[in-house]
């Protein structure tokens, strides 16, 4: 599965409209643990095509990171069917990810 | 049955991993989130040695491939009991060890004042949050190094930073201190405890025991760091719950050591992490012997 780069112009079609459970990644260049998530996102999206995985840089896209009040990064937000079910700050080791998004 | 299981894989457990697989001793590093430890809150690092230009996460990607290319095993499960044996006791599984290594480091002191879990604008890591204060007003609470660090980065984004600490000196050392006193967007409140968080869902202020009150986008608090080891009620630690060992990493149990942050000591630094990781691991293969 490919990481997609999450913008207020997609952010519908691609997250609240996903018929699979969506993992959003809010992140920032200058966050040095979202560069050390990274490599866990990408093994993840390697490994199964059961959930999709969507980043978010927060300031390209301010006023998306606002609307969903994230203040502290890595940010990641789980949605399911468009709505918000779970929700972790900083970082997460691959299998607790896994088992958010209820993928094997 | 793993000859040295490690816990936690910061810059100690890295490099203990790294002597061990050296010394050809079946190694487990547990990690419950991602290898690196506080490297992974750290932008650039500066003072390890022959390496000028690296962040803190390269660094500890480069410390684990090197540890997993020596054959090193890594699991992501956070330890919650160690029963003698030794059976290590995860949220996820159980390990069989014959000698392990504490490496668990130290995390964030709390403030301990009500809505601090509850709000947001509340942060420990500058360099993580820092970005979402572009203009805005924020204060570093704390009078260390770490927090006279965090107020200079910060400076560098908020539009006004207060230094906030509980005494009237400051511990950090004297050249950034003056760098913060010439620094025109800081201003300093000392000889004052921050007391009461305001603010509903978002912080919008604090309230000082000095009576002032501070309208603030943001706090940070940096009033020192704590050792994270929930299950190390069994060894010796000091008062403050650092485990008791020297410079050979020996715990009061036999076949337990520690290396790192997690362990009395004077001066806490990507390198005498990993020196104490490299004591650990010949003290661990010795026991072994």
């Amino acid at each position: 599965m490919k990481i997609i780069e999450g913008t207020a112009d997609n952010f519908e079609a691609e997250v609240l409209d996903a018929k699979v459970p969506v993992l959003v990644d809010f992140n920032a260049t200058w966050c040095p643990p979202c560069q050390a998530l990274h490599p866990i996102l990408e093994e993840l999206a390697d490994e199964t095509d059961e959930c999709k995985i969507v980043t978010v840089d927060v300031d390209a896209e301010e006023p998306l990171a606002g609307a969903y009040g994230v203040s502290s990064i890595p940010c990641l937000v789980f949605f399911r069917d468009g709505t918000e079910y779970d929700r972790r700050v900083g970082l997460q080791p691959k299998k607790r990810l896994m088992k958010i998004l209820g993928v094997k | 049955m793993y000859d040295i299981a490690i816990i936690g894989g910061g810059p100690a457990g890295l490099t203990a991993a790294i002597y061990a697989r050296r010394a050809g001793k079946k190694t487990l590093l547990l990690e419950a989130t991602a290898c690196g430890g506080q490297m992974n809150n750290t932008g650039k690092v500066s003072n390890y040695p022959a390496l000028e230009d690296i962040t803190g996460p390269q660094l500890a990607q480069s410390m684990q491939k090197q540890a997993e290319d020596l054959g090193a095993e890594i699991a992501y499960d956070r330890i919650v009991r160690i029963e003698p044996g030794f059976k290590l006791v995860g949220e996820e599984d159980e390990y069989l060890a014959k000698a392990v290594i504490i490496a668990t480091g130290t995390e964030p002191r709390k403030l301990g004042l009500d809505g601090e879990d509850r709000l947001a604008g509340i942060s420990y890591c500058a360099t993580c949050d820092g970005g979402f204060y572009k203009d805005k007003v924020v204060a570093v609470y704390g009078g260390g190094n770490s927090a006279v660090h965090e107020a200079l980065y910060l400076s560098g984004v908020a539009q006004k930073v207060y230094l906030i600490h509980r005494r009237e000196e400051l511990r950090a050392a004297g050249d950034v201190v003056e760098k913060l006193r010439s620094n025109q967007k800081v201003e300093m409140l000392l000889g004052t405890n921050v007391t009461k968080l305001l603010g509903d869902k978002k912080l919008t202020g604090i309230e000082l025991s000095s009576g002032k009150s501070v309208e603030l986008d943001g706090l940070f608090v940096a009033i020192g760091r704590e050792p994270k080891c929930d299950f190390c009620s069994d060894l010796a630690t000091d008062g403050e719950g650092f485990i008791v060992a020297d410079e050979s990493c020996t715990t009061s149990i036999p076949g337990i050591f520690v290396a790192g942050d997690v362990r009395t000591k004077e001066l806490r630094q990507i390198v005498t992490a990993s020196a104490d990781g490299a004591a650990a691991a010949e003290a661990a293969i010795k026991y072994l012997a």
